[in-house]
């Protein structure tokens, strides 16, 4: 035998359960891919403010519904990305002021520029931003995606939005998970009584109707509380459905591995319940624990999406996706301004993310399962 | 020396049915067993699906909660019931009786390290100093023959039979004087098998095991045991010495079962004893003798009797009305 | 009365089923599996072949090969299956199986009316969803020109032939009321439905207690005389092999190392791996207490095949220079014998 051989052998002998896990998550292109998407994404949670470069809450009534301009990347042959100016025009029959288009004039881009004043990470001032404009004048700027009706850049207000949306699904599962885990568990070591009263209080909440829950537990929610109050709320009352799932994943797996022959063999050993559980069952179900949250988040995503949009979870001056498609709500708005349904997109693409990856998590952590 | 004596083991799994629960009847899962073994003896447990032979070696370890009977062990010349002893009480005793089980792939947990799996009942035990642990481990995968070096590995690097003997090593770590071997080559390949039954007999000669050996392949059973015990639907139908219950059985359905199995010889095919019907349900056992529905010798008072553990001399004892009329063939001498 | 096709090959000894050189590859993500690496038999009518060997030797895979079902990865790489068939005018031409498309309308033909298969595990093998006897009449509509009720009788007759009691009534029930002895006559009665000539039983009885395997055996042989079937008898037990086969073919690791009548093979084996796995098995004559013959190491894992001879490293006889870097050739040693070991000749 090679010796090629025996050292891919021996590296196999002795990876752990974790390293197998990840050698055949790695097999998994998809997942993989979404993986990167998803860390990506998160990227833009912690650096919101830097990739976005207009002030998200700053309003223009002369920018209102500006539709999204490209980026020309080449000015007569050479890489020398700009944008066109604007110029204030006013309109004849209704007398309103507006920016309009200004195709002679170019404006160029610059990396790092200047721009609104932010902090960074909550709590180092800064005011460097990915894209800017060198010597532009004040009604000049980047529309990527349009402005909304109060002249606000989508764009920006959509990397800002990803930092609420994605953490409060964050802190969600968080809350699912140390109730799945609690009451999976003790479901299934107590039994009985225990077990029935859990199982069927989980079968209880699973088949209320969301919708109607939520609002009533919304309505609920005094409208004199801060945004940060209002935002604690809405995570615990999605939690508060969530855990359900990873509860019955939790008592599934417990159940399963009381019959395998090695808890058996440390019972017969002596091993204290205490030993059994968190040494011999806990790791063995903890992969599973991290694909199924990873599968609960998107859920996560979309009630606090869902909530926002139907305006009984987060409120404006709160940015977050659901708010942002509230504005699409209306015909009339999509018919004039269509460009105001891209805050779907990114709610799309991390939910497709999310169970690609947690599809892909599942399979390599349980290939026979 | 006596180290193991079972007297009247029951184990009944109680059969509820409707919305209420109501409690409708029993499955008599081992019912009235009793037997003993003595110090480096082997004895087998026979018998096909349910017949209670896995049950019985639960209960025995007290993995289960027998219904009724008394498990009688004696260690440094001091005889205890395990039977009605508490979870904390027993764990004194775990030292002393431990098990090989039947599925290679289950029975070591995938996320240790062999030499962890292997130190695990000594760490649970008291042996706190790591180095004491390690020295015993290396000892012990000496004695099942695998290299030390395995000590770093895990599961999923070995075969069926290798993970086995890690499974036996584990079992050893505490010293025991009683080993409950339940099926443990059936999940192998024949080649393996061997390596295995070999290695268990070797065992027993240089550490003095006791073995209840709980088979349901004959063959591996006649080279293994020194006494068989055959059960049938909860009971315990024949027990004797191997040479006398293969070569001259006393009971139906151990002459069925002997003449049920396939000799691996061309020249010696021969007219088999074919059973009829199906083995009949543990929650619903037929009236007098357990086996008359299938038996060929059945008489009325097999119908409505249930038959008592008759002795027919030299520690031969049968279940049967007939036994001592009854001339059954056997599987011929030992060669 | 046996079907003109099987009169006419029992009485010229012509193979019924002939496979030449058969090679089936796996292709995984950490390289290639030699599954079944050129292995060749004939099978002759009326007769049963027995096919040994221990796990990973290729033997459920040659079988699936042979009806065209292999899951993939795995692709049939080379080799002739060559299956004698009944033409229109009653006169026997040859087919070899790997040239048809394996989904195409004659394998499709030949899959439950030819060649019929019975699985080890019965509870896996049958769908949950539907009833005996529909599992049954399926095959038969598919392959006959009955109509249901006509469908219906037959399936009942086939389960009073596998000796299913009250089969009029156990044709409604569904597979998990049935024990595990019932469900493997069940599919035997399935594999029979279409009067197939040759019939595949991969380890019929491995997953069944000893009594009912001595019944489920008895039916099989019994089946064989009366219909003049062809079985091909898959298992890891030598003891079932003695009483059931009359050929014998020993699989290692892919490859056939021994061919020969069961006599020959338990009498006068040639291969040091026939000659070792006899030895190592237990035997109900033995004295208690007493130590087997045992194969030194393991099975090599399918991704670290041993160069040269497959058996070479726990072969006691092996020729250094010569098994560990070439590959036996089959040598013949009479009439239907054969062994793969340098042994014998074919040294470089």
């Amino acid at each position: 035998m090679s010796t090629d051989q025996t050292s891919r052998e021996e590296q196999f002998a002795v990876a752990t359960q974790w390293q197998l896990t990840w050698w055949r998550f790695r097999k998994h292109k998809l997942a993989v891919l979404s993986g990167l998407i998803v860390i990506a994404f998160y990227i833009i949670v912690l650096f919101a403010d830097f990739f976005a470069y207009a002030d998200p809450h700053a309003t223009d009534s002369r920018r209102s519904h500006i539709p999204p301009q490209t980026i020309h990347f080449f000015d007569d042959g050479a890489f020398k990305p700009y944008v066109h100016g604007l110029t204030q025009k006013r309109d004849l029959r209704t007398f309103k002021l507006s920016y309009q288009i200004d195709p002679d004039r170019k404006v160029y881009l610059e990396l790092f520029a200047e721009g609104y004043r932010y902090n960074l990470f909550g709590l180092i001032p800064s005011s460097t931003h990915l894209l800017g404009l060198k010597n532009a004048q004040p009604e000049d700027g980047i529309f990527l995606l349009g402005t909304d009706l109060v002249g606000r850049d989508l764009w920006s207000r959509i990397m800002v939005a990803t930092r609420i949306s994605l953490t409060i699904g964050l802190a969600g599962v968080t809350v699912s998970l140390f109730l799945g885990v609690l009451l999976g568990g003790l479901s299934a070591v107590y039994g009985g009584v225990v077990d029935m009263m859990i199982q069927r209080l989980i079968e209880i909440l699973r088949s209320m109707p969301t919708i109607p829950l939520w609002m009533g537990l919304a309505a609920a929610l005094p409208n004199t509380w801060t945004v940060i109050q209002v935002y604690l709320a809405i995570t615990i009352i999605i939690s508060f459905l969530g855990w359900t799932d990873l509860a019955r994943v939790v008592r599934g797996k417990f159940l399963a591995l009381r019959n395998e022959d090695f808890i058996a063999a440390a019972e017969l050993a002596g091993a204290s319940q205490f030993r059994i559980i968190f040494h011999h069952m806990l790791p063995s179900f903890l992969s599973h624990i991290i694909a199924a949250t990873s599968l609960a988040l998107p859920a996560m995503i979309i009630s606090e999406t869902s909530l926002s949009f139907l305006g009984l979870g987060l409120r404006p001056p709160a940015i977050s996706w659901g708010i942002l498609l509230q504005d699409a709500q209306n015909i009339e708005t999509l018919a004039l301004a269509p460009w105001l349904l891209a805050a779907a997109v990114p709610v799309i693409i991390i939910i497709l993310a999310f169970n690609f990856l947690g599809d892909g998590l599942r399979d390599a952590a349980d290939p026979y399962g | 020396m006596t180290i193991l004596d079972v007297k009247n083991l029951k184990k009944y799994f109680p059969i509820h049915k409707g919305l209420l629960r109501k409690l409708v009847g029993h499955v008599k899962a081992v019912d009235d067993v009793s037997f003993s073994v003595a110090r480096g003896e082997t004895l087998a447990l026979v018998g096909e699906s349910g017949c209670g032979k896995t049950t019985a070696s639960r209960c025995i370890m007290r993995a289960l909660q027998p219904s009724s009977g008394e498990i009688n062990i004696t260690i440094d010349g001091k005889t205890t019931d395990l039977a009605p002893l508490e979870k904390s009480e027993l764990k004194l005793f775990r030292r002393h009786m431990q098990m090989v089980f039947q599925d290679p792939f289950s029975s070591l947990n995938p996320r240790m390290m062999v030499g962890d799996l292997i130190a695990e009942p000594l760490l649970i035990n008291g042996m706190d100093n790591e180095s004491e642990r390690r020295a015993r481990v290396r000892e012990l995968l000496d004695l099942v023959s695998l290299p030390t070096a395995y000590m770093n590995r895990f599961p999923h690097a070995f075969s069926g039979g290798q993970r086995q003997r890690i499974g036996i090593a584990r079992a050893l770590a505490l010293n025991p004087s009683l080993i409950v071997a339940d099926e443990p080559v059936s999940a192998l390949d024949v080649s393996v098998q061997a390596q295995i039954i070999n290695l268990l007999l070797d065992l027993q000669d240089r550490l003095g095991l006791s073995y209840l050996f709980v088979a349901h392949d004959l063959s591996v059973v006649k080279h293994v045991s020194d006494r068989v015990a055959v059960m049938y639907l909860g009971q315990l139908v024949e027990i004797a010495p191997t040479e006398a219950l293969f070569v001259t059985p006393r009971h139906p359905y151990t002459e069925a079962l002997l003449s049920a199995v396939p000799k691996p010889d061309p020249r010696a095919r021969q007219e088999r004893i074919i059973l009829s019907r199906e083995v009949a349900d543990a929650a619903n056992p037929p009236s007098g003798c357990a086996f008359h529905p299938r038996c060929s010798f059945a008489t009325d008072q097999c119908k409505s009797e249930r038959p008592q553990l008759q002795d027919v001399g030299q520690g031969h004892q049968v279940r049967c009305h007939h036994a001592r009329t009854l001339a059954l063939q056997g599987v011929g001498p030992s060669v | 009365m046996p079907p003109i096709l099987m009169v006419d090959l029992m009485t010229t000894s012509q193979p019924l089923l002939s496979v030449k050189n058969l090679k089936t590859y796996f292709a995984l993500d950490d390289g290639v599996v030699k599954a079944v690496d050129g292995v060749s038999f004939d099978i002759h009518a009326g007769r049963t072949l027995g096919i040994v060997g221990e796990s990973g030797c290729g033997k459920s895979i040659t079988a699936r090969t042979i009806l065209g079902i292999v899951d993939r990865p795995g692709r049939i790489e080379g080799g002739e299956i060559w299956l004698t068939r009944q033409a229109e005018d009653g006169k026997p031409y040859q087919t070899d199986l790997l040239t048809l498309p394996l989904e195409g309308p004659e394998m499709r033909a030949i899959r439950g009316k030819e060649i019929a298969l019975v699985f080890q595990e019965p509870m896996a093998s049958f769908s949950h969803y539907y009833t005996v006897g529909n599992q049954i009449m399926e095959s038969i509509l598919l392959h006959t020109a009955l109509s249901e009720e006509g469908a219906r009788q037959r399936a009942i007759d086939l389960l009073g032939m596998v000796g299913v009691p009250k089969p009029e009534r156990r044709i409604d029930d569904y597979p998990f009321q049935l024990s595990g002895g019932l469900r493997q006559r069940v599919m035997i009665a399935m594999a029979l439905a279409c009067d197939p000539h040759v019939l595949i039983a991969d380890e019929p009885t491995t997953a069944l207690d000893v009594t009912t395997q001595a019944q489920v055996l008895n039916l099989l042989q019994t089946i064989q005389k009366e219909r003049s079937l062809s079985v091909i008898l898959i298992t890891h037990d030598m003891g079932v092999i003695a009483e059931m086969a009359d050929d014998v073919v020993v699989m290692y690791l892919g490859r056939a190392v021994e061919r020969g009548p069961v006599d020959a093979i338990f009498y006068d084996p040639k291969h040091p791996y026939t000659k070792a796995l006899l030895r190592s098995i237990p035997s109900i004559t033995a004295k208690p207490r007493t130590k087997l013959a045992t194969l030194e190491g393991s099975i090599p894992h399918p991704f670290a095949r041993p160069k040269g001879c497959p058996f070479h490293p726990r072969c006691a006889e092996a020729i250094k220079g010569v098994c560990d870097s070439h590959e036996p050739v089959s040598i013949a040693q009479g009439e239907g014998r054969d062994v793969s070991c340098f042994l014998y000749g074919g040294q470089p």
